[in-house]
């Protein structure tokens, strides 16, 4: 039987050879012009040989889930027991240090076979999809290099078996996001996004360091199945568990921008629209997510933790649905948008719906990349216009690009039966269970989704074209590449559900059976809390009809009454103008934390740094010179003079023996 | 042997001390490259008055060997030192040490 999970360190290898190939031998727009170079490999090679490294990588994830999935029974050398698969891979010994352990090795197991399979398909058709969007940029072999280095860390990051293999792909993939938002560096603003991104990213990383070591100080381990083990025996609520998962959350918060580390992705739309949605849909932002859910069994021992999660992502995801309402950037609304699913998946991960939030991570991957790329035709086609107002009636010129649009806008709203609607249902499910109010909100946040993104979808595709004269006459199709990867991933959007059909629709739920070994632990230490079908089916209904509602509204306002939003010179009343600038908290952050860091390091600077510090240091330097230039005079050559201090030096010697 | 034993160890300490300090003034005081040589052997030649006392003494004939080796350094180095000396004379017209302070640079 050919072992698919033996080869798997190939799957993250491959894009990182990749890298390598393209990042050395690709044509580079900035030495090239300056070196004379021999003749480098052509933009279609490089192209290919980044699809290919991700693509083949989604081929093998292909065989390690059927492997995984076909021999729960098989007694395996790695087999942890029957039927709960989950492979080590080992691959060479790291870091040995004291009673400190950290191997490089991967842990194939449901979760990250998932993981695998959302990061190397999304990715693969993100990557065709950009040989088509990035086309005529002169920087194309960096941009792909990028990609893969990108897509290999993400794989890095859910493959390892410990802790530290995860930071290393959690770094990984900050380092990539920088590369990638500030791609067009000559732009100042875009360093400033890519810079912003960076720095938050290492607020929350700090959190996330500090958890680690709690983690090794309290278990002894950073391995997964190490300290799983030995928290099992925990008891619950204690305060070092809620200290440690509090501090991974804080990592959770950067990588999946959640409040208050969440101003960084709307900015981070300055990058080319493909990492828009590969940061968005398949990796870097699902880092949390996948964090959380691997620590699952520690956030169960400590309900607190759970509570603040929930609430966290609950806050997140209403907040951001808020600011989505009144963007005006296609780009930027699907940017709230991300960070306020991104707080439904947190909402899911608190009230302990594991599977739901990893379905939602599936769902959303599929129906996001697809809404990210099909903004990306349409900017395309507008010749770089981002604003919506200056946009309308494109149905008709981009006919793929307006379908597959609407299939990820109904996905994303959760209309029954697109895949956004079974994923959201459960995480609201088992809110309901959990808080009535929590399920309330989640409602409302739903109902504000369907609106501004059917808001963005109107004002887009339907109407009378808006813009200028010249972009209505260059208006057309994207290429082939990149309708391509929209269709699949419309196909994807649509039928997505079915991998997570709730048993009260005579489903049989294939997605938490197959998550079953690894949230089981959890599992049974939760009080199950189930609805009765009838609730189900009722909260289902409620959900479904407010959306709809919601869509009727934005139908209303923005097809039938042609509405169109004001200007930014307009004048618009306060709250809405206040929510239209993000609640100003980027104005805030500004105040809070900048503001006070520049004073002080303003007033470090003059005080300590010059006074002090400089003092010392050129007290040190002053002092060494002047005792040389003393020293330097006894040295006279006098040969009387040596044997002089010789004879005293061999006395003081004696004396001191002898004393 | 015997003879040696026949006068107290404290003599011998007493008279190579005398001996050493000589020589040590001697290099301290005198300016003549020369003397200062001789000096220096007047040294060695108390450590090595020592040396056999305390071997006879003690009983080892150690001591007595270490002696023997002194001499032979001693040897070799006026041999060398002489040899340096005579062309410092022919180069410089001196032995007079506050003279030679060429090893400054």
């Amino acid at each position: 039987m050919i072992e698919a999970i033996n080869y798997s360190w190939l799957v993250p290898l491959l894009p990182l050879i990749g890298f390598l190939l393209i990042g050395f031998f690709g044509p580079n727009e900035v030495t090239d012009s300056v070196f004379h170079r021999r003749k480098k490999m052509s933009k279609g090679l490089a192209g290919l040989i980044a699809c290919a490294t991700v693509g083949i990588g989604f081929i093998m994830s292909c065989g390690m889930f059927g492997q995984l999935f076909g021999d729960e029974a098989v007694g395996e050398i790695f087999q942890v027991g029957k039927g709960n698969p989950s492979y080590t891979v080992h691959l060479f010994n790291w870091i040995h240090a004291g009673n400190f352990n950290a191997d490089f090795s991967f842990l194939i197991d449901p979760l990250s076979v998932i993981f695998l399979l959302i990061i190397t398909g999304v990715g693969f058709l993100i990557h065709v999809y950009s040989i088509g969007y990035m086309h005529d940029d002169p920087a194309f072999s960096r941009f792909f290099s990028h990609l893969n280095l990108f897509i290999f860390f993400m794989l890095l990051l859910v493959l390892g078996d410990n802790y530290l293999v995860m930071f290393v792909g959690w770094e990984g993939v900050g380092l990539c996001s920088y590369l990638l938002i500030g791609f067009w560096f000559k732009n100042t603003e875009y360093n400033k996004a890519a810079n912003k991104a960076f720095i938050m990213n290492r607020v929350g990383d700090l959190g996330f360091i500090l958890g680690i070591i709690l983690i090794f100080l309290t278990f002894g381990s950073i391995k997964y199945s190490e300290v799983f083990d030995t928290a099992g025996s925990f008891p619950s609520n204690q305060a070092v568990m809620i200290t440690i998962t509090l501090l991974l959350f804080v990592g959770a918060t950067g990588k999946s921008a959640q409040i208050p580390l969440y101003t960084w992705l709307p900015d981070a739309m300055a990058g080319p629209t493909p990492v828009s949605a590969l940061i968005h849909a398949a990796t870097m932002v699902t880092a949390g997510i996948y964090m959380i859910a691997r620590s699952n069994i520690l956030y169960t021992l400590a309900p607190i933790s759970m509570d603040i999660v929930a609430g966290v992502g609950l806050f997140t995801g209403i907040f951001a649905a808020t600011i989505g309402l009144f963007q005006n950037d296609i780009k930027k609304v699907l940017a709230y948008s991300t960070v306020s699913q991104l707080g439904y998946m947190f909402l899911g991960l608190g009230v302990g719906a594991y599977t739901g939030a990893v379905f939602h991570v599936m769902t959303h991957a599929f129906f996001k990349a697809l809404l990210f790329l099909g903004a990306g035709s349409v900017i395309h086609a507008m010749s770089g216009e981002q604003d919506i107002r200056k946009m309308g009636g494109l149905k008709k010129s981009l006919r793929i690009t307006f379908l597959t649009f609407m299939m990820g806008t109904i996905a994303i709203s959760g209309i029954f039966p697109f895949s956004g609607f079974f994923s959201k249902d459960e995480i609201l499910g088992h809110a309901f269970a959990y808080n009535k109010f929590f399920w309330l909100m989640g409602v409302l946040g739903s109902v504000m989704t369907a609106f501004y993104m059917f808001r963005l979808f109107y004002l887009t595709f339907f109407g009378k074209f808006r813009g200028t004269h010249e972009q209505e006459h260059h208006l057309h199709e994207s290429p082939k590449t990149m309708t391509i990867p929209l269709i699949v991933l419309a196909v994807l959007s649509v039928v997505g559900g079915i991998f997570g059909i709730p048993e009260v629709m005579g489903g049989k739920h294939f997605l938490k059976e197959f998550l079953e070994p690894v949230f089981s632990a959890s599992e049974l230490k939760m009080l199950p809390k189930e609805l009765s079908h009838s609730t189900e089916i009722i909260l289902m209904a409620v959900a479904v009809i407010a959306a709809l509602a919601s869509i009727y509204s934005a139908y209303y306002l923005f097809v039938k009454n042609k509405n169109v939003p004001p200007a930014d010179t307009a004048h618009i009343n306060p709250v809405q103008k206040m929510i239209y600038n993000k609640y100003y908290m980027d104005e805030l952050y500004a105040k809070l934390f900048t503001k006070p860091t520049d004073w002080l390091s303003d007033k470090l600077h003059r005080f300590v740094e010059i006074k002090f510090i400089d003092q010392i240091v050129n007290f040190v330097g002053e002092g060494v010179t002047w005792t040389s230039s003393q020293a330097r005079l006894i040295q006279t050559g006098h040969i009387g003079f040596y044997i002089f201090a010789m004879v005293i030096g061999i006395i003081l010697i004696l004396l001191y023996k002898l004393v | 042997m015997n003879t040696i034993q026949n006068i107290h160890i404290n003599h011998y300490i007493l008279l190579s001390t005398v001996l050493f300090c000589i020589g040590v003034l001697g290099v301290l005081f005198r300016r003549n490259a020369i003397i200062i040589f001789m000096s220096v052997e007047l040294m060695l030649n108390a450590v090595n008055l020592l040396l056999v006392a305390f071997s006879s003494y003690w009983g080892d004939a150690a001591g007595q060997v270490f002696v023997f080796f002194v001499m032979v350094v001693a040897a070799a180095e006026v041999a060398v030192g002489l040899a340096i000396l005579i062309m410092i004379y022919r180069n410089t017209g001196s032995t007079d040490i506050d003279v030679l302070n060429k090893l400054k640079n």
